[in-house]
């Protein structure tokens, strides 16, 4: 389809204010009077809390409240669940154990706040926590996700029988008869670490209770404005309308800033009620280290079963995943795993039990990619290790297995994290693999150039993982379009934004209905005021369930100017169009109206209207997916690793990528590039190092390793396009793709240029040291 | 607690204020002046948003106090243009989509700045060494170097 303005370069509406300081983030946030919040955190990773003594710092001068859990009476009580079990499969088994408020009894994780204190500044907040006692008895902590679950573990939470909070399994065809089938059938221990995902901006909340109005105003660094709202009204005996949440600008989100709730979203709004006063808490970053959620602990045992010319039989992953403390966020993570050990291949028998083990480290959430980078790693792996036994090329091992593009829908039988079925909407996987191995120059690499530079000396190694990412699921969101006597066009909805540009794809998608300039859609995202219906951005689905809600809004508003138009200017609806904010007759451009005009005359101030007719050239749609869209990307790399040093220079990296029709280009390589620098983090630079008393060893910047400008190779980024039949748009995410394919392509790529050393990298994130010891360890 | 009366040149004005010793510049060029366009990630130095020019030079704000400011001149990312009339730099980055989610931007800009002054015409590689004290997450600096390049031209041909 001939499109103007979707899948176009075009610069952002909102880098005018980003870029001068005008932008408002939540620290931003200033009113007279307002207190400021420091919380007093547990050094213990597990403890049961025996005195709190708070007297010094309630007399400390400046200080205006100090509250413990004790302090909020019957207002203590845990979050909410946020996500429940699947109901559609058997025998599951979940605990929901919710974070709290404050600690009451017992700490459960290092960094799980004991007691805030409220203070005229954050500087005297932070004094006056200092001066607070907490007698603690140290107990035993629970980190190694085996021995977490071992009868004689100490456990995490005193009322369950283990630190088992779920299990669930599920399987397609019959993996134990494609065993006996089998040629070669190769078994590992894979083992992934935990990292942050270290947004730039940390967490914060400020809440403003107009105690006449009856009104409270929240600025949440949230991904999800609307759950937020509707949970704080719960919690706070509110109705839905006395509270407004606002995520203003976000400073990235990666996926914690949607774990619902926070213990300091539950305190801080109950705190500025309870005083009347407008309160801020703003995270700094040690707190974010211990207090914001992580992601990616796991530790597979893993079977594939192949026959001699590559091709799988079956694949049979059993696993324990970490969630932490608590279980709020459900079993999406490891469901996501589950999900993508299959991967883009056509795989007939699977069977995958896995375990989730309550441990004394942060609550586990997604960080971009939820579990996706686990089981793509996890099959890659595999693969890999087959390809050498077989002695066949990567490349092939993976073109030989790669569901056909005659195949979609694609049935894997089991269910995804929303529980509808995972099934592949659509694709042309080897169409994508060839375009990367064809960017990357993979043939004449692996004949001509790395024969060549070996023989110099040089570790040169090549890789190709391809990848899928259920992306874009329910349940729905909606969104509102509305013609202004401006002549503007204003839009609302209810996902929040943190960085993804949906203020410019969003107005490019209305500017293609409704024939305006991308920079005159004014669009709202994050405002519970201007839309408050919708769940939030998680699971790359913005641009595929808002954007297509918005689409749908466009064409209805599309319509009604059409309807309005053709009678305005005596023409049929067919003989008319939209463009540069005018509607037009074809043949006769001279004779026009102005959207303007047009929204002026759909709501006169005087004479009859028709009945049933609405007022205003206003429509809000909702779109809520069957099930979700999945992309399909792959990525290349070629690597140099110093044997002495264990560095790894990156020389080439390219993507191809199939996210179905693309919004805007610019943006779709930025989210890439951004994704793939996560990765290359979780590949082998962040690692979050617990002692074993499940203290954070490196929880500063200078200790956790973010990739920077001098780590990052260039990535080429090359598209293909196979529009998503489940959405009109044909969108398919792609917020999280970069990030998935990268720990499985790195490691494939490192043992490809230390060919000539026996070793098998079955870890995730790697490091300079930690391949040192690696290699040493397998030569000893 | 002690205080001290500083003066302090911030965007060309003169600012007048009463300071603790320990106050942070960057608190108190957000909270005290209300240019909240500088911002604060990591406060220990590392991540460089927000760095600003302390007499012409990128400086992290969360690692200098007010008090240290005395009689000096500041720049913040409101300095360097407006809305209505973008900085080349700023302009730059707006179309090499040098930004995401923005929170970065402020100390990458003001970095930048102070590079392109001594560096007018730099390759690839200095700029990931000019950049490399500023950390992004969402970008994976591609755009940001592309917009570097971009704006070493656009003012290149202000000259």
């Amino acid at each position: 389809m001939d499109r103007k303005y979707i899948g176009k370069r075009v610069v952002r509406n909102e880098d005018p204010r980003l870029l001068t300081g005008q932008a408002q983030f939540v620290d931003d946030v200033q009113f007279p009077g307002m207190l400021h919040a420091a919380f007093l955190r547990s050094e213990y990773a597990h403890a049961r809390v025996l005195k709190v003594d708070v007297s010094k710092a309630r007399e400390y001068p400046g200080v205006v409240a100090v509250f413990t859990a004790e302090d909020m009476g019957r207002d203590w009580f845990p979050g909410p669940p946020l996500v429940s079990p699947p109901p559609t499969v058997k025998d599951v088994i979940f605990h929901s154990r919710r974070q709290v408020p404050l600690v009451k009894d017992k700490v459960r994780h290092a960094g799980e706040a004991v007691a805030v204190v409220i203070a005229e500044s954050r500087y005297i907040a932070e004094d006056a926590a200092e001066q607070i006692e907490v007698e603690y008895e140290p107990l035993e902590v629970v980190l190694d996700l085996e021995k977490a679950l071992a009868a004689d573990s100490p456990r995490v939470h005193d009322d369950l029988e283990s630190n088992l909070a779920a299990q669930l399994f599920q399987k397609k065809g019959d993996y134990e008869a494609a065993r006996k089938e089998a040629e070669v059938v190769i078994k590992r221990r894979i083992v992934i670490e935990r990292g942050a995902a270290a947004a730039m901006e940390n967490r914060g909340i400020v809440a403003q209770w107009d105690a006449k109005g009856r009104h409270l105003t929240v600025w949440d660094t949230t991904q999800a404005p609307i759950p937020i709202r509707n949970g704080l009204a719960a919690r706070l005996g509110l109705s839905e309308s006395q509270v407004r949440v606002i995520a203003p600008f976000i400073g990235g989100g990666f996926g914690p800033k949607i774990m619902m709730f926070y213990p300091e979203e539950m305190l801080i709004p109950w705190v500025a009620m309870k005083l009347n006063r407008p309160v801020k808490w703003i995270e700094d970053r040690r707190e974010n280290f211990y207090a914001t959620t992580q992601e990616r602990g796991q530790v597979h045992d893993v079977e594939i079963a192949l026959d001699r010319d590559g091709r799988i039989l079956g694949i049979k992953d059993d696993f324990i995943h970490d969630t932490g403390a608590y279980d709020p966020y459900g079993l999406t993570i490891p469901i996501n795993t589950q999900c993508h050990v299959m991967g883009g291949y056509d795989i007939k028998n699977f069977s995958s039990e896995f375990r989730v083990a309550f441990t004394n480290r942060i609550i586990a959430t997604p960080v971009r990619g939820a579990g996706r980078p686990q089981g793509i790693f996890v099959i890659e792996r595999m693969l890999d290790l087959a390809a050498r036994e077989l002695g066949m090329d990567a490349a092939e091992i993976r073109r030989r297995n790669l569901i056909q593009p005659h195949a979609f829908p694609y049935q894997h039988e089991i269910v995804d994290q929303a529980f509808a079925p995972l099934v592949l909407d659509s694709g042309n996987y080897p169409a994508v693999l060839d375009k990367a191995l064809e960017m990357i120059g993979y043939e004449k690499f692996v004949k001509e150039e790395q024969p060549r530079l070996r023989k110099e000396g040089k570790y040169v190694g090549i890789a190709v993982a391809p990848f899928i990412e259920t992306t874009g699921i329910g349940p729905y969101e909606g969104a509102r379009v509305t013609v202004e006597t401006s002549g503007r066009v204003n839009v609302a909805t209810g996902i929040g934004t943190q960085g993804q540009g949906h203020f410019t794809s969003f107005a490019q998608v209305v500017a293609e209905q409704i024939g305006i300039k991308v920079s005159d859609v004014r669009v709202t995202t994050g405002d519970t005021s201007e839309f408050h219906w919708g769940t939030g951005t998680f699971a790359s689905r913005g641009a595929v369930v808002a954007g297509n809600a918005v689409h749908a809004a466009s064409s209805i508003v599309r319509g009604k100017i059409l309807k309005l138009a053709s009678k305005v200017l005596g023409a049929p609806e067919a003989e008319l169009e939209l463009e540069d904010g005018q509607v037009r007759i074809a043949d006769i451009p001279q004779k026009s109206v102005s959207l303007g005009e047009l929204a002026a005359l759909a709501n006169p101030l005087r004479g009859a209207v028709e009945p049933g007719t609405e007022p205003g050239l206003e429509s809000t749609a909702y779109f809520g997916p069957q099930y979700g869209a999945t992309a399909f990307g792959t990525h290349a790399m070629i690597v140099e690793t110093d044997p002495e040093t264990m560095m790894v220079k990156i020389r080439r990296y390219v993507v191809a990528e199939d996210c179905g029709t693309v919004l805007n280009p610019l943006i779709l390589e930025g989210q890439i590039h951004g994704g793939v620098s996560m990765g290359l983090g979780n590949s082998y630079y962040e690692k979050l190092h617990y002692d074993e008393n499940g203290q954070l060893l490196n929880a500063s910047f200078a200790d956790y390793l973010l990739v920077s400008s001098t780590e990052m190779p260039r990535i080429e980024v090359g598209h293909l396009e196979t529009p998503s039949p489940l959405n009109e748009l044909g969108t398919k995410g792609v917020g999280e793709a970069g990030a998935i394919p990268v720990p499985a392509l790195f490691a494939q790529a490192v043992q490809n240029a230390l060919h000539d050393r026996d070793f098998e990298i079955l870890e995730m994130p790697l490091s300079p040291n930690g391949l040192f010891e690696l290699l040493n360890k397998e030569t000893e | 607690m002690q205080t001290f009366q500083r003066s302090v040149t911030v965007n060309g004005e003169r600012f007048e204020r009463t300071v603790e010793p320990r106050l942070l510049l960057s608190d108190f060029l957000r909270h005290e002046l209300g240019l909240t366009g500088t911002h604060v990630g990591c406060e220990h130095g590392i991540c460089g948003a927000c760095s600003v020019l302390f007499d012409g030079q990128p400086a992290r704000s969360c690692l200098m106090f007010a008090a240290q400011a005395h009689e000096h001149e500041i720049v913040t990312v409101e300095g360097l243009g407006t809305i209505e009339n973008l900085h080349p730099v700023q302009q730059a980055f707006r179309e090499a989509h040098g930004l995401q989610c923005g929170f970065c931007t402020p100390g990458i800009l003001t970095t930048v700045t102070a590079f392109l002054e001594r560096n007018p015409n730099p390759d690839e590689n200095e700029i990931r060494e000019a950049i490399s004290g500023n950390l992004c997450r969402c970008t994976g600096y591609q755009h940001i170097v592309d917009a570097v390049k971009l704006a070493a031209k656009k003012l290149q041909a202000q000259e």
